[in-house]
């Protein structure tokens, strides 16, 4: 890297280019401050690049640096707003290294999620010193946690208002996503909410397109929801997609759902930050629930060694104020390692966390009394699965059967049935001390004794399972891991 | 119709076994237990009557059973749930709520359209039992259940 062949130490102001490293950027006797924002990056250094200082590179280019050295530093407590790398650490058998860089929380705009990000996802995943670069953890103090909102109701607040408790909430997404008229999507509302779901879903590329637009999408839908209340006496919603062009769309949707009585609201990721932030508050000043779509997370969250862990991605949009955030199925047919799925769970969920190095979360995080988000389980899974999805993601969860509800043989209605016995079959059989992932099977079976609907789903999707290596794996790894 | 509020309504009714089986788990999650009744069940009717208070150092499932069948004994007509409420710090809400009893006969709702301008509709749910003065819904009185 330039500058990194200098035999002589120079001076810390010679005018030209020094190591990042020497220019204060490692700091390796650093002890960080309570209060610090604190990251944890995977980097892969260019060959020829000193792994430490190319970990002094991220923080410089994540904080005050630039590529030279500038006397106007001097005008500053430069050495406070310095990020300062404390700690790399190799990753075994591999050319990636864990760079351990604590931030001073004046760094950062409170409450402003586009600001943290700026900085720490800034300029520097570019930087032509590294091979590649993934952000794995931060630490948010609570000193900064607590300029946040958070979300807009959180899990508890939900589930009063809702009145459902003790068991997973369940949902689905309205197929085909695209394509169906107004009053047909409204219909399959009717269908899955009467049958025994708590909600149903926009996908995320539902907007306003050419065969159907928000405002007639959001009055079927309505009628849907209110048909369905009356027939089995429970709340019932469906989560209206506000995502649009413009902020000024969002909150005229938004506004409208309000008005209709829905209890709930979505947008997708790829509104950005501060859309989701100014959508947190619009939803907690009017009462609606904030369910949050990660579209496109992928594109940065999957591959191990470059982009952001959904665990950030995660705590991110916990302090952003959204009430929901899919999250993983681990058993469905989108990527999810059972363990790191888990930590993503408990970071949503929890309280106070601890470094769990087998969950990939780096760091301890407390959220300092700011209620959880509740996260969403989407994509791949069906009734026969129940077991193992209140063993891997616990009953804090909404989970999504689109296809193994609307799929049913024997109509929408049918298949919500089968999936709401299935859970209220195995939350009985779990409260009972029962062994519900072994005999889960079992437990089911005996469910679709006097649940014809059950039975039908369960021959249907008996031998549907997605089975592929995950690639987005924590590094460390049990020896052998549950089912 | 079947109202279908709380954990396990969509399975068949629970027998006292099966209560009694539920509250062990409340118990050994240390949350206190409450018997609630209503006959109004309207999905936003909050404020269920409450069977005495929270059974907060009861820790006998037989003991509580016994709150159960006397709620049941006096409000043969009601709808009754007994609840799990988890007080630890954060949470400080209730676990677990499921119905143990309900009346023969479930009217259930008529579901009432506002209309109004640009194809706006306000819906209301109107509990058919709730026309009648709390007291003589569902049937009370002849202990027929009709």
């Amino acid at each position: 890297m330039a500058g990194s062949s200098t035999d002589k130490k120079k001076s810390r102001w010679a005018a030209g280019v020094t190591p990042y490293a020497e220019m204060g950027y490692y700091r390796p006797d650093y002890v960080p401050r309570d209060s610090d924002i604190l990251c944890a990056f995977r980097i892969v250094p260019q060959e020829g690049v000193e792994p430490i200082e190319a970990a002094a590179a991220v923080a410089g280019e994540s904080s005050t640096a630039t590529w030279t050295v500038v006397w106007t530093d001097r005008l500053t407590a430069h050495e406070m707003y310095q990020a300062k790398c404390y700690k790399v650490v190799p990753v075994p058998g591999t050319n990636q290294y864990i760079a351990y860089i604590a931030y001073m929380i004046d760094l950062f705009e409170e409450g402003s999620i586009a600001n943290l990000t700026s900085s720490i996802i800034g300029n520097v995943f570019g930087f032509k010193a590294l091979k590649s670069l993934r952000l794995e953890d931060m630490r948010i103090p609570p000193h900064y946690v607590k300029t946040f909102q958070g979300p807009a109701h959180g899990v508890v607040m939900e589930r009063e208002y809702l009145n459902k408790y003790g068991r997973p909430i369940l949902g689905a997404t309205v197929k085909p996503k695209l394509g169906l008229s107004a009053r047909n999507y409204g219909r399959v509302v009717y269908e899955a909410l009467k049958g025994g779901l708590d909600f149903t879903k926009d996908d995320e590329n539902i907007n306003s397109q050419p065969f159907m637009r928000w405002r007639d999408r959001f009055l079927f839908c309505i009628e849907g929801v209110a048909r369905a209340q009356a027939a089995t006496g429970e709340i019932k919603g469906h989560y209206m997609n506000v995502t649009a062009a413009t902020m000024e769309d969002m909150y005229e949707r938004a506004e409208f759902a309000k008005e209709i009585g829905s209890v709930i609201c979505m947008i997708d990721l790829t509104v950005g930050y501060t859309a989701i932030q100014s959508m947190a508050n619009w939803a907690r000043a009017n009462g609606l629930i904030l369910h949050l779509h990660r579209a496109g997370h992928g594109t940065y969250t999957r591959q191990k060694t470059h982009g952001v862990s959904f665990r950030v991605i995660a705590k991110w949009m916990r302090l952003a104020g959204v009430d929901h955030i899919h999250a993983g199925t681990v058993v469905g047919k989108l990527e999810g390692d059972p363990n790191a799925t888990k930590g993503f769970y408990n970071t949503l969920l929890q309280d106070k966390l601890d470094p769990d190095p087998l969950q990939g979360l780096y760091f301890e995080q407390d959220w300092a009394s700011m209620p959880g988000t509740m996260p969403v389980a989407s994509g791949g899974i069906h009734a026969g699965q129940m077991h193992q999805l209140l063993h891997h993601l616990g009953e804090d969860v909404v989970l999504q059967f689109g296809g193994g509800t609307i799929g049913h043989p024997d109509g929408i209605a049918e298949g919500a049935a089968a999936n709401r016995i299935a859970v209220e079959a195995m939350i009985q059989a779990r409260n009972e001390g029962r062994d519900y992932l072994n005999e889960g099977p079992d437990i089911l079976a005996k469910a679709a004794r006097f649940s014809p609907s059950l039975r039908k789903a369960l021959e249907v999707w008996k031998d549907i399972t997605f089975n592929f290596e995950s690639t987005d794996v924590p590094d460390a790894v049990p020896t052998l891991s549950p089912v | 119709m079947r109202i279908t509020q709380g954990t396990f309504s969509y399975l068949p009714d629970l027998t006292d076994d099966q209560i009694k089986a539920q509250i062990q788990y409340c118990i050994n999650n240390n949350w206190a237990i409450s018997v609630e009744h209503t006959d109004d069940p309207h999905p936003r009717n909050a404020f269920w009557e409450m069977y005495g208070l929270p059974m907060f150092d009861l820790k006998d499932p037989a003991a509580i059973m016994l709150e159960v069948n006397n709620c049941r004994k006096t409000f043969p007509h009601h709808y009754i749930k007994v609840s799990g409420y988890n007080s630890r710090y954060t949470k400080q809400t209730t676990a677990l709520s499921f119905i143990v009893n309900r009346p023969a006969e479930e009217p259930g709702f008529r579901l009432e359209r506002q209309e109004s301008n640009d194809r706006l509709i306000r819906y209301t749910l109107y509990s058919y039992a709730t026309g009648k003065p709390s007291g003589e819904r569902y049937g009370e009185g002849n202990g027929t259940g009709k």
